[in-house]
Protein backbone atom coordinates (compact mmCIF):
# COMPACT_ATOMS: atom_id res chain seq x y z
CA UNK A 1 0.00 0.00 0.00
CA UNK A 2 1.63 3.24 -0.98
CA UNK A 3 0.65 6.20 1.06
CA UNK A 4 -0.21 9.99 0.34
CA UNK A 5 3.33 11.74 0.02
CA UNK A 6 2.08 14.87 2.15
CA UNK A 7 0.84 12.32 4.64
CA UNK A 8 4.32 10.98 4.95
CA UNK A 9 6.07 13.59 4.90
CA UNK A 10 6.77 15.57 8.36
CA UNK A 11 7.84 11.53 9.44
CA UNK A 12 10.41 11.72 7.08
CA UNK A 13 11.53 15.43 8.03
CA UNK A 14 11.37 13.97 11.66
CA UNK A 15 13.87 11.18 10.37
CA UNK A 16 15.92 13.52 8.60
CA UNK A 17 16.27 16.23 11.46
CA UNK A 18 17.24 13.59 13.62
CA UNK A 19 20.39 13.34 11.26
CA UNK A 20 19.61 10.26 9.38
CA UNK A 21 20.00 9.77 5.85
CA UNK A 22 17.19 9.03 3.13
CA UNK A 23 17.88 6.18 0.99
CA UNK A 24 15.00 6.00 -1.37
CA UNK A 25 16.42 3.51 -4.21
CA UNK A 26 18.26 0.57 -4.34
CA UNK A 27 20.94 2.33 -5.99
CA UNK A 28 20.76 4.60 -2.36
CA UNK A 29 21.04 1.52 -0.24
CA UNK A 30 24.12 -0.46 -2.20
CA UNK A 31 25.91 2.40 -1.94
CA UNK A 32 25.35 2.86 1.90
CA UNK A 33 25.06 -0.56 2.86
CA UNK A 34 27.45 -2.31 0.17
CA UNK A 35 30.89 -1.85 0.98
CA UNK A 36 30.80 -0.81 4.76
CA UNK A 37 33.39 0.19 7.01
CA UNK A 38 32.70 0.98 10.34
CA UNK A 39 29.76 1.44 12.09
CA UNK A 40 25.86 1.86 10.45
CA UNK A 41 22.41 2.58 11.81
CA UNK A 42 19.66 1.38 9.62
CA UNK A 43 16.60 2.47 10.64
CA UNK A 44 13.47 0.91 8.95
CA UNK A 45 10.39 3.90 9.27
CA UNK A 46 7.19 3.35 9.42
CA UNK A 47 3.86 5.27 9.25
CA UNK A 48 2.59 3.25 12.59
CA UNK A 49 2.18 5.74 14.96
CA UNK A 50 1.31 2.36 17.88
CA UNK A 51 5.66 1.57 17.28
CA UNK A 52 7.51 4.15 14.76
CA UNK A 53 5.25 7.04 17.12
CA UNK A 54 8.26 5.70 19.81
CA UNK A 55 11.39 4.64 17.37
CA UNK A 56 12.12 8.11 15.88
CA UNK A 57 12.17 9.69 19.15
CA UNK A 58 14.13 7.18 20.65
CA UNK A 59 16.46 7.57 18.15
CA UNK A 60 16.59 11.44 18.29
CA UNK A 61 17.80 10.83 22.23
CA UNK A 62 19.88 7.72 21.48
CA UNK A 63 21.98 9.77 18.84
CA UNK A 64 22.79 12.71 21.31
CA UNK A 65 24.95 9.72 23.25
CA UNK A 66 28.23 10.06 23.48
CA UNK A 67 28.93 7.03 21.51
CA UNK A 68 27.09 6.49 18.35
CA UNK A 69 27.57 5.02 14.95
CA UNK A 70 29.51 6.67 11.84
CA UNK A 71 26.60 6.58 10.00
CA UNK A 72 22.57 6.53 10.54
CA UNK A 73 20.58 5.73 7.31
CA UNK A 74 16.88 5.55 7.08
CA UNK A 75 14.02 3.37 4.68
CA UNK A 76 10.78 3.79 4.69
CA UNK A 77 8.74 0.90 4.64
CA UNK A 78 5.63 1.10 2.44
CA UNK A 79 6.66 4.46 1.12
CA UNK A 80 9.86 3.40 -1.06
CA UNK A 81 8.93 -0.49 -1.23
CA UNK A 82 11.67 -0.97 -3.36
CA UNK A 83 14.56 0.59 -1.12
CA UNK A 84 13.23 -0.88 1.88
CA UNK A 85 13.76 -4.66 0.42
CA UNK A 86 16.85 -4.40 -1.02
CA UNK A 87 17.68 -2.96 2.60
CA UNK A 88 16.30 -6.07 4.09
CA UNK A 89 18.96 -8.24 2.03
CA UNK A 90 21.04 -7.00 3.58
CA UNK A 91 19.83 -8.21 7.21
CA UNK A 92 18.06 -11.38 5.71
CA UNK A 93 18.52 -13.49 8.82
CA UNK A 94 15.61 -11.03 10.12
CA UNK A 95 12.08 -11.20 9.90
CA UNK A 96 10.87 -7.79 8.14
CA UNK A 97 9.16 -5.71 10.51
CA UNK A 98 8.72 -2.08 10.94
CA UNK A 99 9.87 0.28 12.35
CA UNK A 100 13.37 -2.15 13.22
CA UNK A 101 16.50 -0.77 13.56
CA UNK A 102 19.50 -2.80 12.35
CA UNK A 103 23.02 -1.67 13.57
CA UNK A 104 25.89 -3.07 11.08
CA UNK A 105 29.77 -2.99 11.89
CA UNK A 106 32.14 -3.35 9.24
CA UNK A 107 29.70 -5.01 7.08
CA UNK A 108 28.04 -7.44 9.80
CA UNK A 109 24.75 -7.14 12.11
CA UNK A 110 25.77 -6.61 15.40
CA UNK A 111 22.29 -5.50 17.13
CA UNK A 112 19.07 -5.51 16.04
CA UNK A 113 16.01 -3.91 17.74
CA UNK A 114 12.94 -5.49 16.36
CA UNK A 115 9.25 -3.75 16.14
CA UNK A 116 8.31 -6.11 19.35
CA UNK A 117 10.83 -4.27 20.63
CA UNK A 118 9.71 -0.90 20.39
CA UNK A 119 5.83 -0.77 20.50
CA UNK A 120 3.78 0.17 23.68
CA UNK A 121 7.58 0.89 25.27
CA UNK A 122 8.76 4.78 26.20
CA UNK A 123 11.03 6.19 23.74
CA UNK A 124 13.12 6.43 26.68
CA UNK A 125 13.04 2.93 27.54
CA UNK A 126 14.14 2.33 23.62
CA UNK A 127 16.80 4.70 23.59
CA UNK A 128 18.66 3.54 26.90
CA UNK A 129 18.67 0.34 24.95
CA UNK A 130 20.06 1.67 21.78
CA UNK A 131 22.54 3.56 23.77
CA UNK A 132 23.87 0.18 25.54
CA UNK A 133 24.56 -1.08 21.81
CA UNK A 134 26.71 2.17 21.09
CA UNK A 135 28.91 1.63 23.67
CA UNK A 136 28.97 -1.37 22.79
CA UNK A 137 29.33 -1.68 19.17
CA UNK A 138 30.49 1.99 18.50
CA UNK A 139 32.95 3.27 21.00
CA UNK A 140 36.25 3.66 19.94
CA UNK A 141 37.37 0.56 22.68
CA UNK A 142 34.78 -1.60 21.00
CA UNK A 143 36.79 -1.61 17.35
CA UNK B 1 -4.22 3.14 27.75
CA UNK B 2 -0.72 2.42 28.27
CA UNK B 3 2.69 2.99 26.43
CA UNK B 4 2.64 4.68 23.38
CA UNK B 5 -0.55 3.59 21.16
CA UNK B 6 -1.56 6.76 18.98
CA UNK B 7 -4.59 5.69 17.81
CA UNK B 8 -7.44 6.90 20.21
CA UNK B 9 -10.07 4.20 21.13
CA UNK B 10 -8.29 0.93 19.83
CA UNK B 11 -7.60 -1.98 22.33
CA UNK B 12 -4.76 -1.67 24.72
CA UNK B 13 -2.73 -3.99 23.01
CA UNK B 14 -3.96 -2.84 19.25
CA UNK B 15 -1.00 -2.82 17.57
CA UNK B 16 1.62 -4.58 20.10
CA UNK B 17 2.89 -8.35 18.86
CA UNK B 18 1.48 -10.84 21.46
CA UNK B 19 1.96 -14.27 22.01
CA UNK B 20 -1.54 -16.41 22.03
CA UNK B 21 -1.73 -20.01 24.13
CA UNK B 22 -4.64 -21.83 22.54
CA UNK B 23 -6.37 -24.26 24.58
CA UNK B 24 -5.07 -27.24 22.35
CA UNK B 25 -1.60 -27.26 21.35
CA UNK B 26 -1.21 -23.93 18.66
CA UNK B 27 0.38 -20.89 19.82
CA UNK B 28 0.59 -18.02 17.67
CA UNK B 29 2.58 -14.71 17.66
CA UNK B 30 1.73 -11.49 15.34
CA UNK B 31 0.02 -8.20 16.01
CA UNK B 32 -2.93 -7.35 18.00
CA UNK B 33 -5.50 -5.51 16.16
CA UNK B 34 -8.96 -5.98 17.70
CA UNK B 35 -11.45 -8.60 19.09
CA UNK B 36 -14.01 -8.98 16.86
CA UNK B 37 -17.70 -10.71 16.82
CA UNK B 38 -15.46 -13.49 15.14
CA UNK B 39 -12.55 -13.34 17.57
CA UNK B 40 -9.66 -12.34 17.77
CA UNK B 41 -7.84 -10.52 14.75
CA UNK B 42 -3.79 -10.23 14.39
CA UNK B 43 -1.88 -9.63 11.92
CA UNK B 44 1.33 -10.79 10.23
CA UNK B 45 1.23 -13.90 12.35
CA UNK B 46 3.62 -16.91 13.13
CA UNK B 47 2.07 -20.50 14.03
CA UNK B 48 3.73 -23.07 15.91
CA UNK B 49 1.84 -26.48 16.45
CA UNK B 50 3.83 -29.21 17.96
CA UNK B 51 2.91 -32.09 15.56
CA UNK B 52 4.03 -30.09 12.51
CA UNK B 53 7.11 -27.65 14.04
CA UNK B 54 10.57 -29.02 14.43
CA UNK B 55 11.01 -26.84 16.95
CA UNK B 56 10.08 -27.01 20.82
CA UNK B 57 7.49 -24.13 21.77
CA UNK B 58 10.31 -22.46 23.88
CA UNK B 59 12.83 -22.69 20.62
CA UNK B 60 10.05 -21.47 18.59
CA UNK B 61 9.34 -18.26 21.21
CA UNK B 62 13.67 -18.23 21.34
CA UNK B 63 14.21 -18.02 17.18
CA UNK B 64 11.38 -15.49 17.14
CA UNK B 65 12.66 -13.13 20.04
CA UNK B 66 15.82 -13.32 18.31
CA UNK B 67 14.60 -13.25 14.80
CA UNK B 68 11.18 -11.54 14.60
CA UNK B 69 8.19 -12.68 13.49
CA UNK B 70 7.93 -14.88 10.45
CA UNK B 71 4.53 -14.23 9.43
CA UNK B 72 2.57 -17.05 7.15
CA UNK B 73 -0.71 -15.50 7.65
CA UNK B 74 -1.24 -11.86 6.68
CA UNK B 75 -4.60 -12.14 8.91
CA UNK B 76 -5.84 -14.63 10.98
CA UNK B 77 -8.96 -14.51 13.19
CA UNK B 78 -8.69 -16.82 16.29
CA UNK B 79 -12.26 -17.75 17.56
CA UNK B 80 -11.95 -15.93 21.26
CA UNK B 81 -13.21 -19.41 23.18
CA UNK B 82 -9.92 -20.78 22.05
CA UNK B 83 -7.95 -18.31 24.19
CA UNK B 84 -6.21 -19.60 27.03
CA UNK B 85 -4.01 -16.43 27.41
CA UNK B 86 -2.25 -13.59 25.51
CA UNK B 87 0.86 -11.82 26.47
CA UNK B 88 3.42 -9.31 24.85
CA UNK B 89 6.19 -11.19 23.30
CA UNK B 90 8.48 -8.57 24.84
CA UNK B 91 7.09 -10.05 28.18
CA UNK B 92 8.74 -13.61 27.36
CA UNK B 93 12.36 -12.08 26.98
CA UNK B 94 12.66 -11.57 30.51
CA UNK B 95 11.89 -15.15 31.18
Amino acid sequence: MAYDPRMVQPMRDETVRLGARELTTVADVDAALGDQHGTTLVLVNSVCGCAAGGARPALAMALKHEHKPQDVVTVFAGVDPEATARARQYFSDYAPSSPSLALFRDGEVVHFVHRHQIEGRHPLEIAKDLKAAFDKYCAPSSV
Amino acid sequence: MSGHVFHPGHAELHGITVVVETLGDALYVGRYHEETPKGLLLHDVAEHRPDGDKLTRDEFIKRTLKFGVRAEHRNFVLPTDQVRRITKLVEWEQR
